[in-house]
């Protein structure tokens, strides 16, 4: 909403603030003040002058040579403008003037002829060419007859208006008009405010002698008020009306249309006028739509209409879509000399509706949208009428054909003085509530500490004691409610231990090197079915799409957390970011149905994605490349720190390496995949070798003990003894490790690997791996016959599963 | 034999000095302190001594001998001394090289405002919920007193997945899931952070999916001026001591009153610059008492209970306390980005 503060001063007293000091009271009480500007920059020395003679210049076709009277002189001018013409009253800057943009007005010669000033049109005077009325559009402006010949145009053309630009709330639609406004600042500056005057003179001819109206559909249209005016003479409106148009936002055409839409500003009403020679008929019947019936609307466009659009009819076809816009059949255009004005009260959800479908948002549809003031209705047909009299010399019907099925009752809500205390911590008394009610203009009922409170029409947002706290607190100012802390008691907050977790794992893999990254949850539906870890593609039926995205991109929710961070490494490695170590704790979205009619379950996954080199320190020739086992052993150290036994299982998953990857499991679970991505995805995403894994966090944050059990400090030595043994090469280290676990018995504290060879020495298909075997006993000193002993059953196990040698 | 011993002294002091070596200082040891060495020798012909010459020569010649292990004594740690210079010396490296890298990471920015803040609350006594991030129509909206066809829904354009699924529009229906979730309707004190997402083309203050960080407390007696109390706490320990706050009226559909929290510019301090608009304020946050409506739906008596909410963008604050030029940053993982918020 663009508040001209010009126009406000016609119904509140405001000088005694600067309008930066107005703009903050308004915002810290109530609605946000978004921009405070000049309607236009001050145009200093330029006056109305009169064109005494106006001819062709003697040396060029185009420009016309004047005599132009300013007052105390006359000068001549050379002007431009084809709408230039002898009679007229224009603005004049004079030599010295400096207009907008720093252009400074000079005596000059042109094409031989001396010109002593410019003659202005309003884009030269700063005025937003669209605002200009179009017949000013590609010319000068030409002032009404009765503009005073020397008269500064600053304050004619409004010029020095400051234009504050409201940011307005949902609840707030009452401020969708200058009365509006007007109420607000009434209140927080507690001055009195005068409202416009609505008397006209009216006709012994009654208007439902022309006119009748008929509404089918009260529950959309519940008020319907059709006024009938006569002799109308359609020219410009006056020029303080146009001014105050343009102020605020909008173009000015004819005296009529400007009337309805100064109403419409002024108290927040929209008004239709209809040329009733072509309205067709005189009936005037406000329905539901047929489906498929046509209308072509002011814009010179065909709707096409459903039964949920309300529409005006004259009994045959429909003239309006109702609250949005009128038709181009009934258009008042200069021929107009009467005019069937309506003041209706559409009902929101209908008109927001008709708005949406057609796409058609207008300052009507906007105000019908959140509701108007029903005691505003009539009032700002009364009002048109008035300034229709006044300003388009129109002759007025007696009374107004009316359908009244509206409510006017004004709410009530009980408020209590110690109540809107308790709420608001404050020490408010009955006198300040008295006294804040009566500067927001409601009018109330006090017994003692209890105020009955009517809530004025014109704001629909109070129907409840809280929304009567809100007022009180709002003009009590915020900024004196006191600072407390809430007296509820001690209550120790914190984290779940499943919280807690979940930082302890983000800060391990940080400390491993890894950086956290956040990627979008909503992915391509193609992107959401790859590297889908084999536990969920088990669990899901289908991936889930939004119904309407607002590109392919963002249209399915992700299935795994992998996709959208391949895409980031990608974006890192096109910016020659070539090494990349990331992990990200997120949720995916399982369906377990066909078509979606319950929310997906929500996993969270951890999975992380690593490229480049993991290490490098080139001066001492070290460079470690990611390899799988990076991204293993980062996997592994977190289990252990999880105190989880996790298993590698050698594993095809779809997108995957089919060689270079494992599925996790713990016990029989299976719990996600560590590996390295296929090359043919990696080629698709512009990836080099990465490696990535990714992890059911969900079922580890149910299984995780956060209390590790004390475990004794073993005071006796450990035994350690080495064994390398030659198997196939089809033999894997796991199965070795696991037979040499079980074989060893318990006095086999911990296997490591410390060798794997193939090659010399070795037969073509077989390969040697080395363990070293800890052996300890906590509660004594281990014997060699009992190492002796398990290493001899190691021996015979592997050799007896595996067909292993110990190598010679 | 007196004056042989002590020239065999003077002879043994000498070599001990010329000496330069562990070895050669060995080769002395063996020479004149050996079981075959001179004094060994002189020691062997005492026999033929007197009985008062017996003790004085035996006294000299151990003196004599003491002399000389001392003096091989001192030259050694003083060779030892000069060989470990040495060795130092030669082990000398160029400190100035660069050291071997440790693999480093670091939290995502996000994370580390939502832990601040959750941190800060904690604090305050306040817990931390989490929901779903594909919500129900019902906890969405209408249970946050947002019907069907209400115009503020035009606020956050949502995608829906069907008619009675969507994308949570905002972490509002938390409030709704954790009070509903209270069978004995006990007081509730927590936050909650999470993923959003609303029909927004992505720019560069444009997210379609982005963070939020919703607070709620419902007690008997629950006051504005707590609200105030807390928000202030908060805008304090996370902006800083000399930050003031202030209280706009606003307008959120499951609050009333609502208002929104200014913070003091800590650019220019209030005096008005391009980051606060020239206004000296800076919004941060959303905040109001629960609207009764919302009480009553989670089962909560309004007459008895009452509560306040609040919620905020940790992009915004962010953006904010590091001048972060580009929402998109948050979610393109750019490297060069992450890293720069990895330092403590």
């Amino acid at each position: 909403m663009f508040v001209s503060l010009n126009w406000l001063k016609n119904y509140v007293d405001i000088d005694q603030l600067s309008p930066e000091d107005l703009a903050e009271l308004i915002t810290k009480s109530g609605i946000e003040v978004e921009g405070l500007e000049r309607f236009a920059s001050p145009a200093n020395n330029v006056v109305v002058g009169y064109v005494e003679s106006c001819e062709k210049h003697p040396n060029a076709d185009k420009l016309n040579l004047c005599q132009v009277n300013v007052g105390e002189e006359t000068l001549q001018i050379i002007c431009g403008a084809p709408n230039i013409a002898q009679g007229q009253k224009v603005a004049v800057a004079k030599p010295g003037a400096v207009l907008p943009g720093n252009f400074k007005i000079k005596k000059a010669k042109l094409r031989g002829v001396e010109s002593n000033g410019m003659i202005c049109s309003l884009q030269e005077l700063g005025v937003e060419e669209k605002f200009v009325p179009k017949e000013f559009a590609s010319g000068i402006f030409v002032f009404p007859e009765d503009a005073e010949i020397g008269a500064d145009v600053n304050e004619l053309l409004n010029l020095d208006d400051i234009i504050m630009e409201l940011g307005l709330t949902p609840n707030r639609s009452d401020a969708l008009s200058m009365l509006g406004v007007a109420y607000e600042v009434a209140a927080i500056l507690d001055v009195p405010i005068r409202l416009p005057h609505t008397n006209y003179h009216t006709e012994e001819e009654k208007v439902e002698n022309y006119v009748s109206v008929k509404v089918e559909a009260a529950e959309q249209n519940p008020y319907y008020g059709a006024f009938l005016l006569k002799d109308v003479k359609i020219g410009p409106a006056p020029l303080w009306m146009r001014n105050y148009l343009m102020a605020a936002g909008i173009r000015p055409i004819n005296n009529v249309v400007d009337i309805t839409n100064y109403v419409l500003l002024e108290y927040g009403q929209p008004l239709h006028a209809f040329d009733f020679d072509k309205f067709g008929s005189d009936e005037v019947v406000i329905r539901m739509a047929h489906e498929g019936e046509k209308l072509v609307t002011l814009d010179n466009q065909e709707r096409t209409l459903t039964s949920e659009h309300l529409v005006i009819t004259n009994g045959k076809e429909p003239v309006a879509l109702a609250g949005v816009m009128g038709g181009a059949d009934s258009e008042v255009s200069e021929q107009t000399t009467t005019v069937l004005l309506e003041a209706a009260y559409f009902e929101g959800q209908t008109v927001r509706k008709a708005a949406k479908d057609f796409d058609l948002r207008s300052e009507a549809s906007n105000r019908f949208e959140k509701g108007v003031d029903p005691n505003r209705v009539q009032k700002a047909g009364e009002r048109a009428c008035k300034l229709l009299q006044e300003y388009a010399g129109a002759t007025v019907l007696n009374g107004v054909f009316e359908y009244d099925h509206l409510d006017y009752s004004e709410k009530t809500v009980t408020i209590w003085t110690s109540t809107i205390n308790d709420r608001l911590g404050t020490n408010i008394s009955n006198d300040d509530i008295a006294d804040i009610l009566r500067k927001l203009n409601f009018n109330y009922e006090q017994d003692g500490e209890t105020f009955t409170v009517y809530a004025p029409t014109r704001r629909q947002d109070i129907v409840i004691f809280e929304d009567m706290l809100e007022e009180v607190a709002r003009i009590y100012g915020y900024d004196n409610l006191p600072f407390t802390l809430p007296s509820g008691g001690a209550q120790a907050g914190g984290l779940t231990k499943q919280q807690e977790l979940k930082r302890y794992v983000k800060r391990f893999l940080e400390g491993a090197g890894l950086s956290e990254t956040v990627t979008y949850s909503l992915t391509s539906k193609e992107r959401a079915t790859e590297l889908v870890s084999p536990e969920v593609a088990e669990a899901m039926v289908s991936s889930v799409s939004l119904a309407m995205p607002m590109s392919e991109e963002h249209s399915t929710l992700r299935l795994s957390i992998l996709p959208e961070m391949l895409s980031s490494v990608a974006y890192n490695l096109a910016r020659k970011q070539v090494n990349v170590a990331y992990y990200e704790l997120g949720s995916i979205f399982i369906s377990k149905e066909e078509k979606v009619t319950r929310q997906p379950d929500e996993k969270v996954r951890l999975a992380g994605a690593l490229t480049g080199e993991w290490l490098t320190h080139p001066w001492q020739q070290e460079k470690k490349t990611v390899d799988f086992f990076v991204v293993k052993g980062i996997v592994e150290a977190l289990f252990e720190s999880l105190n989880l036994n996790v298993t590698f299982v050698q594993a095809k998953v779809d997108g995957m390496h089919p060689g270079r990857t494992a599925q996790l499991f713990i016990g029989d679970q299976a719990i996600g995949f560590v590996g390295q991505v296929h090359p043919q995805l990696q080629k698709e995403y512009d990836l080099k070798e990465t490696f990535v894994f990714d992890i059911d966090f969900d079922y580890i944050l149910s299984i995780h003990e956060n209390e590790p059990s004390f475990a004794k400090i073993p005071r006796y030595p450990s035994v350690t003894r080495d064994i390398a043994i030659v198997v196939d090469e089809s033999v894997q280290a796991g199965a070795l490790q696991a037979a040499i676990a079980h074989a060893g018995g318990e006095l086999v504290k911990d296997i490591q690997v410390f060798d794997v060879y193939q090659g010399e020495h070795l037969a073509e298909g077989k390969k040697s791996i080395a363990f070293s075997l800890f052996y300890q006993d906590p509660e004594r000193t281990l014997t060699d016959e009992e190492v002796e002993s398990s290493y001899q059953a190691i021996l015979d196990a592997v050799a007896n599963e595996h067909n292993a040698e110990l190598r010679g | 034999m007196k004056e042989q011993l002590q020239a065999l002294e003077k002879e043994a002091l000498e070599k001990v000095d010329d000496a330069t070596s562990l070895k050669e200082l060995q080769d002395v040891r063996v020479a004149y302190l050996g079981k075959k060495g001179p004094i060994t020798e002189v020691l062997r012909g005492m026999g033929k001594l007197s009985k008062e010459e017996r003790p004085v020569i035996g006294e000299l010649a151990n003196k004599v001998r003491g002399n000389i292990a001392d003096a091989i004594d001192s030259k050694k740690a003083s060779i030892e001394a000069a060989e470990l210079e040495k060795q130092l010396e030669e082990e000398t490296i160029d400190v100035t090289l660069p050291g071997r890298p440790v693999p480093t990471g670091g939290p995502h920015l996000l994370t580390s405002i939502v832990e601040e803040i959750e941190d800060l609350f904690i604090g305050m006594g306040f817990e931390v919920s989490e929901g779903p991030e594909v919500e129900t129509d019902y906890y969405n909206f209408e249970a946050l007193n947002l019907p069907k066809g209400h115009p503020a829904r035009d606020m956050q354009d949502s995608f829906y997945i069907t008619e009675e699924i969507l994308m949570r529009t905002h972490t509002s229906p938390v409030q709704a899931r954790t009070m509903n979730a209270m069978e004995d309707k006990r007081p509730v004190k927590m936050i909650c952070p999470g993923k959003v997402y609303r029909r927004d083309t992505d720019d560069a203050t444009h997210s379609h999916q982005f963070t939020q960080i919703e607070g709620l407390y419902v007690d008997k007696n629950v006051r504005m001026s707590d609200l105030k109390g807390v928000l202030d706490r908060f805008a304090k320990q996370m902006f800083g001591q000399e930050r003031e706050i202030r209280l706009r009226p606003s307008f959120f559909p499951f609050t009333e009153p609502s208002v929104e929290m200014d913070i003091s510019c800590k650019v220019c301090n209030g005096e008005g610059c391009s980051v606060c608009k020239q206004t000296g304020w800076i919004e941060i946050l959303g905040a109001g008492m629960v609207h009764p409506r919302v009480l009553e739906m989670a089962g909560y008596d309004p007459k008895v209970y009452s509560g306040f909410a609040f919620g905020m963008g940790p992009e915004r604050i962010a953006m904010l306390k590091y001048g972060v030029d580009d929402i998109r940053h948050f979610y393109t993982n750019d490297m060069r980005f992450l890293k720069q918020y990895h330092q403590a």
